[in-house]
């Protein structure tokens, strides 16, 4: 059932006195937790869980051309689904526009924020790249889908390794490279979603909570030279954000970037 | 705040809770649950030859001599007699179209509301996206049709909705609504429970409608502990 | 000669088996059901309404299955999309359970069954619809019984249970030979069927005797994660 007019109205009001059915402040993180490897014949693979919404991520690998216009360069694709498998809302057939939005909001997270060294996936330039194909896919969606893809993609490349070239220079599908996937770990990219309803800011809702709220925005956000930068950002759905909302988020994304990469640091390998 | 008998109990082949009941053990379909000419298949249970056999997965369970499976997963299926939760999708010139968390459309004819509505003012009775907990009255084809005549049912004002496995609900509701007046006298709110699975609560304050929903969610989750009211007359004490 | 599978496996010995049920809250009934290192995740959705109206059966539920591998589940990635391998394997699948079920309780509705692959090491499909058999138990449909799948090998004439990729892709003598199937459970009625390869017909028999034993095997393993769901 779509929400209703009274939960939402509850909801509204939960929210203006700072709670929320999980007992968790408005800007606060769910448990979060990544399970490296969950597919042995992709090149990286992993699992990822903000609270019951779980993600998995994959890394593919081959041979490519470089773009003309980065004949030093490697190639990336983010691509994916909205399986129908992890929400009575997904819809099977081509994909909506969320199947859509998803990796290309990872892709942009991805290379604004020099993440993957793309010179590094250079194997003879003007002629031979790497291609990195990330490919995401949710398994249960309870809630901030987007942000969990996003870590799933960034912690399924941190775990990937590159193929090794055969002699006659084919990709060697039989054994699993030794070299790593060139990226610049220090920069590890994350996204924060916020969503609103009324005046309220949420981060990590529940699909309930989701369902409820008014308008998202989805900020990607790494560290160059040390410093937090913002490198990307989009704004959804149809009602609005004010200038005092973004300046509420522009002081909640460095504590937070640093509480979840302080997490991960655990986690990731 | 007591419920009236007649609001809170489950149609009868859900009740859970029986003095005669001998054994019970979760059963896969297909699996024999007992053998022998006196026993009398029951809902979810077939017979075949000397065995009776599960029909679905759940609880296999014998009383006396009916043996039947209780559900303890699944998809809500919509029963005449049944009360759910229902929220409204559409407005016609002669009814309001409810979502029943299930199969096929729910349909509330104007002549079914509990006072006269002129049909000039049905939105300010019932709008999109209103809840109102409804008595399915009849099942055909693909339509539910539904009443608000009755004790206990009509618009849902205040509070909020969630949802829990439909086939927990009589957990919920307890034996001639045990359970769900414990959770009412410990929390000191409304709350109705439809077949769906769906479940409203409204109380005085948040403090009380967010542990009243703890406890829903806490049955729901812990429906195979036996003695569950008392459990849940300790958990009172504790949460 | 004695025979060699690549694994050390005995002829009549299948890989380690991993069967789950409820691993997709979302769902009504979900499950998971691996053979070694071949995975499938399947989450089972209604009944529930069928859109469009006119796909609609006014006498019976439809049964709706999507099988597909996910793209990083096989050597050469996959393009993400339907392929005509997987509409195939949808429908066979299909076929395979249908037996067992009865629908005619939910006219005009829809059972959707979603199966994925997030690591395939062949005997892919007989790994879906074990997975997709816990799940619709779990979803709490009428079934008479549940389905179980195994696939038969053959390398060169020996008949082996359980085929994995190295087998899928052996040389030599007659090639390979794979023979996936399902039963219902506790009978001899056999649901799915599919051949590829070099098989005189007494070895026919022989498969489906093994496979048969493999299947009982299967159940055992289905039957103890139904039983641990809360």
């Amino acid at each position: 059932m779509d929400i209703s007019n009274l939960t939402r109205d509850y909801l509204h009001k939960l929210f203006k006195e700072g709670q929320r059915f999980d007992g968790r402040g408005l800007l606060d993180l769910k448990d979060v937790s990544i399970e490296y490897g969950v597919s042995n014949k992709a090149e990286g693979s992993a699992r990822v869980k903000i609270g019951k919404t779980e993600v998995i991520a994959g890394v593919k690998i081959d041979v490519g051309t470089p773009y003309p216009d980065s004949l030093d360069s490697g190639n990336l694709v983010v691509s994916g689904d909205l399986l129908p498998l992890a929400s009575p809302r997904f819809e099977m057939g081509p994909p909506g526009f969320g199947g859509i939005e998803v990796p290309r909001l990872i892709d942009r997270l991805l290379r604004e924020s020099g993440f993957i060294d793309f010179e590094g996936l250079c194997i003879k330039e003007g002629e031979k790249v790497w291609t990195l194909y990330v490919d995401v896919y949710p398994i249960n969606d309870d809630g901030a889908l987007i942000d969990a893809a996003s870590l799933a993609c960034v912690a399924a490349l941190r775990h990937a390794t590159l193929p090794e070239l055969t002699e006659d220079q084919k990709v060697n599908r039989e054994s699993k490279g030794k070299k790593k996937v060139p990226l610049n770990e220090s920069m590890l990219p994350l996204s924060f979603t916020f969503f609103k309803l009324g005046d309220s800011l949420l981060l990590h809702p529940t699909r309930e909570e989701e369902e409820a709220c008014e308008a998202k925005i989805t900020f990607g956000a790494s560290k160059w030279e040390g410093t937090l930068m913002i490198n990307s950002c989009q704004k959804g759905w149809e009602t609005t954000f004010s200038r005092a909302d973004i300046e509420t988020m522009m002081d909640t994304i460095p504590e937070k970037y640093e509480e979840l990469s302080k997490k991960l640091n655990k986690l990731l390998k | 705040m007591r419920t009236p008998i007649n609001e809170a109990r489950e149609a009868p082949e859900e009740e859970m809770i029986s003095a005669e009941v001998s054994k019970r053990t979760i059963v896969v379909p297909g699996e024999i649950i007992v053998e022998g000419d006196d026993y009398l298949p029951g809902e979810g249970a077939r017979r075949e030859g000397e065995k009776v056999v599960a029909s679905r997965f759940g609880l296999g369970e014998i009383a006396g001599r009916v043996v039947k499976v209780i559900p303890m997963s699944g998809a809500y299926v919509p029963r005449r007699n049944n009360v759910v939760l229902g929220r409204v999708t559409d407005i016609t010139f002669n009814g309001w179209l409810l979502d029943l968390d299930c199969p096929g459309s729910g349909f509330l004819p104007i002549a079914e509301s509990p006072r006269f509505i002129n049909q000039h003012e049905m939105d300010q009775f019932l709008a999109i996206g209103d809840i109102a907990a409804v008595k399915i009255w009849s099942i055909k084809g693909r339509g539910i049709d539904l009443t608000l005549k009755g004790k206990g049912l009509g618009k849902l004002e205040g509070g909020f909705i969630f949802r829990i496995n439909a086939s927990r609900v009589p957990r919920i509701i307890g034996r001639e609504g045990s359970m769900i007046n414990l959770i009412k006298d410990n929390t000191h709110c409304q709350i109705t429970v439809g077949q769906n699975g769906w479940v409203w609560i409204s109380g005085e304050s948040t403090k009380d409608e967010l542990r009243a929903r703890k406890a829903v969610e806490y049955i729901a989750n812990n429906v195979q502990i036996t003695g569950l009211t008392d459990h849940m007359e300790e958990w009172f004490t504790k949460n | 000669m004695v025979l060699k599978r690549v694994s050390g496996r005995k002829a009549t010995e299948m890989r380690p088996m991993i069967a789950k049920v409820g691993v997709v809250p979302n769902a009504d009934g979900s499950a998971i059901f691996a053979f070694g290192n071949s995975i499938a995740i399947a989450a089972v959705y209604g009944p529930r309404q069928l859109h469009p109206q006119h796909m609609q059966d006014p006498s019976t539920g439809i049964l709706r299955v999507t099988y597909d591998l996910l793209s990083f589940s096989v050597s050469d990635r996959k393009k993400p999309g339907p392929s005509r391998r997987s509409q195939e394997i949808s429908k066979v699948i299909e076929w395979s359970l249908l037996p067992v079920l009865d629908l005619k309780e939910f006219p005009n509705t829809v059972v959707d069954v979603q199966v994925y692959i997030p690591q395939a090491d062949a005997s892919t499909r007989v790994a879906a619809i074990n997975a997709a058999s816990m799940a619709l138990a779990h979803a709490g449909l009428p079934m008479k019984d549940l389905v179980t799948a195994v696939s038969v090998g053959k390398l060169d004439k020996d008949l082996v249970v359980d085929v994995d990729k190295d087998e899928e892709d052996f040389e030599g003598g007659e090639g390979p030979t794979d023979f996936p199937m399902a039963k219902i459970a506790q009978s001899e009625a056999f649901t799915l069927l599919q051949l590829d390869g070099k098989i005189p017909p007494e070895s026919v028999k022989k498969a489906l005797a093994m496979g048969s034993d493999a299947c009982n095997e299967v159940y055992e393993v289905q039957k103890k994660a139904l039983k641990e769901f809360v």
